[in-house]
């Protein structure tokens, strides 16, 4: 109460010396925008500071004790991952020699056990020698992304890109075409799995979800809506980890004798079922933003169901609908890592056991930051793309 | 499936002579129900087929279906249990309950600190101090962006880095953390401390009939008489009066070092610690952002309106801004507290006996797997919609009547 208080009567204060006078007609927001800016001034830096840090004996003594907490707390990083920290170790004959690192247990970080498994951290078990291929095949992925997300590629031929892009992946993460040599899906691991997990998840979960969003709105067949409730919210209701340990212990009880797919494959209907639900309700909150009156259009034109929703409804429902729909995609690539607990070699797992090694047993906590890091660089760019581009369309919307 | 959705504003008129469904490929209602019954009729197959293969699969395994085996002896340990269980004599179905339990207290305490936790930050993230402020935006944009079980096993890693019991950290009297877990003191439950409860639920009782009184008052003279005095003399004295009069038992059991571990006191476990701690901090920063566009959403206007009727602070925060503030809140909060529930089955990963770790071990013992499964479906199921069921409850009760 008392901040919105003061909060008046400093704009009152600040309109007395209003250098520009009011001018009627013009709303009054724009010009309270205008001040709620700090003041410009020769002193502008202080003014900020004494406004948005030292406004009060509360707010400086806050201030200072977070300005001295945080400092510590850097520098005692600093010391610890950055001066101290060992970079690389000696390798002998019988593999790295990791007493630096145990020397500066407690003091500095061991980042030497980066440098020496980064390759399996990457790329799990993936046969050494072609481990090129995985590494073209994370570049081919940020690519598609990067393309995906640029304006001037959303239309029809951005299918063909990912069709492409995709088949590309396959071809390389298998090999056995091309002189490729065959590397058989057990042995894949590391950030591609991640990658594909989430990004082949995404892709094929997509039009099934958009199906289901469909089949949910339908006012003409309640036996399809039922249907479609009912899955949504059957998976919807239950953990991941139960539709994966569904996936490795159920899925083969279900399949005819003799078909037994792998764990990757089956890990991948999972994700595909669980994105699925997930999408669908986004892709329904597209659908039930659209006005009305674009139903309507379509139906006076005379529109067959099949024609106006493809030509009418879904164009202008996906395009409100891509903002939540990066935010889910953030949400299955931090959920990918999930299949660790069916031991599916992911960039998670991959860590996991790189430190296993009695080397390096016990520099979990390096390891951790690293993978956190990897992660966060995905997440973040991706949550800062979705956030800046709902704010355009709210923009555009609001035009 | 052309034509499968009519509009229903559109569909009287257009159907203007109103006749008896016709067998004819151009009548709509007549195509929907072809293309329902042909839909139906193919996931129908899709499921026998798998039923099919499923039993023919269970039977070249030898696997008998059927929940039988809930009653047989369960043979696994468990490391922390709310009721008595022994591994030698107590059967998979306690095993499960246990495990239920187990899944429960981790979601419940989980859901209440997660929620404090996360209005503290929100808030902070609306501080007019910008340091308050901006570290509150960068621990909402740190957290969320990296997996929540990177950062259980992370909080694992830290609890068992811990001490061993001889050097445990020792912060305040009678609390240790060791790599054994936090250990803190319990008081020792006797006679008294039930009839004090019991007098806790008679002053909630008295205090809500007050408050009535107090509003039919109100309305009829136009002063409300004080409620806080009487409330903290029903919730506070009357249980301190019941307890006094008894005897005032208090006996705290003081957790001490004896030899290599501990006795006495009650001990939080690394594993139950590291998943509330990671499940309530990831939370926490989804319940920041609802709990900030919740405040946003209700324009300061509001505030000095309140004000300008004559309303105190309190009163303007109770009757007008929370109401509000609330309604936009609720929804997306369910959906967190579900969230935080169904995340608890990361449980597995770090050893903590949940239900989801009891159910993979029994259905890896006993081959059941179709009813291990089931039964931790259904119990996600129960809790979800129970969850909502109250949220939704509640969020009709709060919402604003409109016009």
């Amino acid at each position: 109460m008392s901040h919105s208080t003061t909060r008046t009567t400093a704009a009152l204060g600040e309109a007395a010396h209003d250098p520009v006078p009011a001018i009627a007609g013009i709303p009054a927001a724009p010009i309270a925008a205008e001040r709620a800016r700090p003041a410009a001034g020769r002193f502008a830096p202080v003014a900020w500071a004494r406004a948005n840090l030292f406004s009060g004996w509360l707010s400086t003594a806050v201030t200072l004790a977070l300005i001295y907490l945080i400092a510590r707390w850097a520098i005692g990083f600093f010391d610890w991952a950055v001066l101290h920290a060992v970079w690389s170790v000696p390798q002998t004959e019988a593999g790295p020699d990791a007493s630096a690192c145990r020397d500066a247990k407690g003091v500095g970080a061991c980042w030497a056990m980066i440098g020496d498994k980064y390759r399996f951290i990457l790329f799990g078990r993936y046969t050494y020698e072609e481990q090129w291929r995985p590494a073209i095949v994370i570049a081919l992925f940020i690519g598609l992304y990067a393309i995906s997300a640029m304006r001037r590629f959303w239309r029809k031929e951005l299918l063909l890109i990912w069709i492409v892009a995709l088949t590309a992946i396959g071809v390389l993460m298998w090999g056995g075409v091309a002189g490729l040599e065959f590397v058989p899906q057990d042995s894949w691991g590391g950030l591609p799995i991640t990658l594909i997990l989430s990004t082949f998840g995404l892709a094929f979960a997509f039009p099934l979800a958009v199906l289901v969003a469909l089949g949910r709105r339908s006012t003409a067949m309640p036996a399809v809506r039922m249907l479609c409730v009912l899955y949504v919210e059957l998976i919807r209701g239950v953990p991941l980890i139960t539709l994966l340990f569904m996936a490795s212990v159920m899925f083969p009880l279900f399949m005819p004798e003799g078909f037994n797919p792998d764990k990757l494959l089956r890990a991948q209907v999972a994700i595909i079922l669980f994105a699925g639900a997930y999408l669908a309700e986004v892709v329904r909150g597209g659908l039930q933003a659209l006005p009305k009156g674009q139903y309507e259009a379509a139906d006076a034109l005379g529109l067959s169901y099949w024609k106006k929703t493809g030509l009418i409804v879904l164009p202008q429902a996906l395009r409100l609908v891509i903002p939540p729909l990066v935010n889910t995609f953030i949400g299955f690539f931090k959920d990918t890592s999930l299949v660790l607990i069916i031991g599916i070699f992911d960039l998670l797992l991959a860590g996991k056991v790189a430190i296993t090694d009695p080397v390096w047993q016990a520099y979990s906590t390096e390891l951790y930051l690293v993978l956190a890091v990897i992660y966060f660089a995905f997440c973040y760019v991706m949550s800062r793309y979705s956030r800046g581009l709902e704010q355009e369309f709210r923009r555009t919307a609001r035009r | 499936m052309s034509g499968a959705v009519v509009d229903p504003r559109l569909s009287p008129a257009r159907a203007a002579p109103k006749k008896g469904l016709s067998l004819s490929w151009s009548d709509p209602r007549f195509r929907n129900i072809v293309w329902q019954v042909v839909i139906l009729g193919a996931v129908a197959a899709v499921v026998w087929y798998l039923v099919q293969n499923t039993s023919r699969n269970l039977a070249a395994r030898r696997i008998a279906t059927g929940f039988a085996f809930l009653g047989r002896t369960a043979g696994i340990p468990i490391g922390e249990s709310l009721i008595g269980y022994d591994p030698a004599i107590n059967t998979y179905g306690r095993a499960l309950l246990i495990g239920l339990l187990n899944t429960l207290k981790v979601a419940v305490v989980g859901v209440v600190l997660a929620t404090v936790w996360g209005t503290v930050l929100g808030v902070a993230r609306l501080s007019k101090n910008w340091l308050i402020s901006r570290l509150a935006a960068v621990y909402v944009e740190v957290i969320r962006d990296v997996p929540l079980l990177l950062q259980l096993l992370f909080w694992y890693l830290v609890l068992q880095g811990l001490p061993a019991p001889r050097n445990s950290f020792h912060p305040v009297a009678g609390v240790f953390l060791s790599n054994r877990g936090i250990k803190i003191p319990v008081v020792e439950w006797e006679g008294p401390f039930w009839w004090a409860l019991a007098a806790f639920v008679v002053g909630i009782i008295g205090t809500v009939a007050w408050s009535r009184t107090a509003t039919r008052l109100q309305e009829t003279t136009g002063v409300r008489p004080k409620v806080w005095p009487v409330a903290i003399g029903f919730l506070v004295g009357f249980p301190l009066l019941v307890w006094g009069a008894l005897g005032a038992p208090f006996a705290v059991e003081m957790p001490a070092l004896r030899g290599f571990n501990f006795t006495g006191g009650a001990t939080v476990t690394p594993e139950y610690a590291a998943l509330t701690l990671g499940l309530v901090v990831y939370t926490a920063s989804y319940i920041a952002e609802i709990v900030r566009s919740g405040i946003l959403a209700v324009p300061t206007g509001q505030w000095e309106a309140g004000g300008a009727i004559g309303l105190r602070p309190g009163t303007v925060l109770r009757k007008i801004v929370l109401p509000q503030a609330l309604r936009v809140i609720i929804p997306p909060m369910t959906s967190q507290y579900l969230n935080l529930t169904k995340n608890s089955s990361l449980a597995v990963a770090i050893g903590y006996q949940d239900v989801v770790s009891i159910a993979s071990t029994t259905l890896n013992q006993t081959g059941q797997a179709i009813e291990g499964i089931a039964a931790i479906m259904v119990v996600y199921l129960v809790i979800s919609l129970s969850i909502s069921f109250l949220m939704n409850w509640y969020n009709a009760r709060i919402a604003l009547v409109e016009r």
